[in-house]
């Protein structure tokens, strides 16, 4: 099938494996933040935990609905930062950001991993959204954590 | 009933004549919203390029001839719904504008604790969250059809309902936007009336996809909007019986509503304008007006077997395709231009983008039926809509690109 935009470009191999397959899903008992974000217009949705010790990512979980898009890049956020200091797991995600807006740069990050498998979606801006959900989960944690309002 | 002559009706839809992501546009979405023929777009500009003034304040030449093409546009819609008293079409932005009306001014003037609005899970969020807050100010409790397997209301627990005789108002949709599904209306009418309760029927769907009858059907309510049906968008009509109008205090204040205004109080100007304040949108009525011509030149009956043919073509693919799951009444004759469906474990925002890259445009989403969504276990389904412009081809393309969606998602 010919297209303007390639899907292969989007629906890599490892995005449906981590789609089908998530990596730290399920519920943490002794979690210390625990939020839940969804997205309006769709109505994509991730719950995430973490454990925060001494400000570093001990363990985390989370739990969604929602398309491939969004749980794939939620579930390799999760393998990405845990074990993270908090400060350098919200680095990564504006790297990652930088990335769905298309910067070159941040595509060939090798400090992104399995995420730089959803590049692609930087060609199809209405699924951007999507895929920046779990990030967004994890700013709010950040917020949280730190006692901000929310 | 001859069948329509599509590849004409096509010529007046400049929008479909185009190609997207690559390829011609499929355009599948008319139950979000339907595209808009040259006859509308051309009286809408008429109307701006001649005739453009204020409506009932003028003394002028162009405001009577914009007051004129305004009234116009009213008789035009309760010729539509098969009324002979204009006074009885209020003019609002749309279905969602209308439900609030009844809710806001007869439920505020109607409802108090102890008594019931009947609804059903298939309902519309515009015909649920009125009710819910005209509940919450009231006291009223709200009461639930619950929606059968394939898609249908089950009509012997409404009369258990009704027998309790607390309902006072049933609200419930002419034809269901995530189904497809088409309400026995007259039936639920009698019924209701017979339990002394009025029926407000959400006709979003129903005016766009099939004749309507306001006296047939035995609605008291009748809500509906232009954009569904080839009209522009921000214009809809409510039409209600002249008694309850009169009895109904006004929903919003300001010009055009008034009789007489006085330091603490006013009176209201006589039906329809007691629900009118402000200036219309008097384009959107006189584009509405060309679009209703539009459809009762083709034939609302001939769109509606039009649609039946093309969803029946539609199941007959999809049924055999491994992993669908295929929503609403299997018969296709009980149902009008929506398929909604569910494919393997792609979820329909996949399916949405992967068909969008062919250039199919589908819903994906909970089509703002989320009670209806959680009824059968989902978050979210793929919707199909068809309409008049629609042709077997599409149908065709769309089962193609769904086999994309498989190869990809194998
Ligand atoms: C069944 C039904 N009811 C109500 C509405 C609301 O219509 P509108 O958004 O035009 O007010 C829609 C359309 O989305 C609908 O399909």
């Amino acid at each position: 099938m010919t297209t303007d935009v390639p899907l292969t470009s989007l629906y890599q191999d490892l995005i449906l494996d981590h789609y089908r397959k998530p990596r730290n899903r399920g519920t943490l008992p002794d979690a210390t933040v625990e939020v839940h974000v969804r997205n309006p217009t769709c109505g994509d949705e991730i719950r995430l935990q973490l454990l925060l010790e001494d400000g570093v990512i001990a363990d985390l979980r989370f739990e969604g609905e929602g398309c491939s898009i969004s749980q794939a890049s939620a579930s390799m956020m999760t393998s990405l930062i845990r074990g993270k200091p908090l400060p350098d797991a919200l680095a990564l995600g504006s790297r990652f950001t930088e990335m769905m807006h298309a910067d070159a740069d941040a595509a060939t990050d090798g400090s992104l991993r399995d995420l730089r498998a959803l590049a692609g979606v930087a060609r199809f801006p209405v699924r951007v959204r999507c895929a920046l959900l779990g990030f967004d989960a994890l700013r709010e944690a950040a917020r949280q954590s730190a006692g901000e309002a929310p | 009933m001859a069948p329509l002559d599509v590849d004409r009706l096509r010529g007046d839809f400049p929008a479909l004549h185009q190609d997207v992501n690559g390829h011609p546009l499929v355009y599948l979405d008319n139950a979000a919203t339907s595209q808009k023929p040259v006859q509308v777009l051309d009286a809408v500009r008429r109307y701006y390029e001649a005739d453009n003034a204020n409506v009932h304040r003028g003394i002028h030449e162009l405001s009577r001839r914009a007051t004129e093409a305004y009234e116009g546009a009213r008789n035009r819609v309760a010729g539509f719904l098969g009324t002979d008293d204009p006074a009885e079409v209020i003019w609002t932005r749309g279905t969602t504008e209308g439900i609030n009306l009844v809710a806001a001014s007869w439920g505020g003037e109607n409802l108090g604790p102890g008594d019931e609005i009947l609804l059903s899970e298939m309902e519309h969020h515009s015909n649920l969250v009125p009710w819910q807050l005209v509940a919450r100010r009231t006291g009223a409790t709200l009461r639930y059809l619950d929606v059968s397997d394939e898609g249908t209301l089950n009509l012997d627990q409404m009369d258990e309902i009704l027998s309790g005789g607390r309902v006072r108002l049933a609200a419930l949709t002419h034809i269901s936007n995530a189904l497809g599904t088409i309400n026995p209306i007259r039936e639920i009418a009698d019924r209701v009336h017979a339990a002394g309760a009025l029926l407000l029927v959400d006709g979003a769907q129903g005016a766009a996809h099939g004749p309507v009858d306001v006296a047939a059907l035995g609605a008291d309510f009748y809500a509906f909007s232009g954009h569904k049906l080839c009209g522009p968008t921000g214009i809809g009509a409510l039409w209600g019986r002249r008694e309850l109008l009169e009895a109904m205090p006004p929903y919003m204040g300001g010009g055009e509503m008034i009789s007489i205004v006085e330091r603490d109080m006013s009176t209201w100007a006589p039906l329809p304008h007691t629900f009118e304040a402000g200036t219309p949108n008097i384009s959107g009525a006189v584009g509405l007006a060309a679009a209703l011509d539009y459809l009762e030149g083709v034939g609302p009956a001939a769109i509606l077997a039009h649609e039946q043919a093309l969803v029946a073509y539609a199941l007959e693919q999809l049924r055999p395709m491994p992993g669908i799951r295929l929503f609403g009444p299997e018969d296709p004759g009980a149902r009008a231009g929506v398929v909604s469906f569910l494919l393997g474990d792609a979820h329909p925002h996949d399916i949405s983008t992967i068909l969008d890259s062919s250039g199919v445009a589908i819903r994906a989403g909970h089509h703002c039926t989320q009670l209806l969504m959680r009824r059968y276990g989902v978050a979210a389904t793929a919707r199909a809509s068809f309409y008049l412009y629609n042709t077997r081809d599409e149908v065709d393309r769309l089962v193609t690109s769904l086999e994309t969606v498989r190869t990809i998602f194998a």
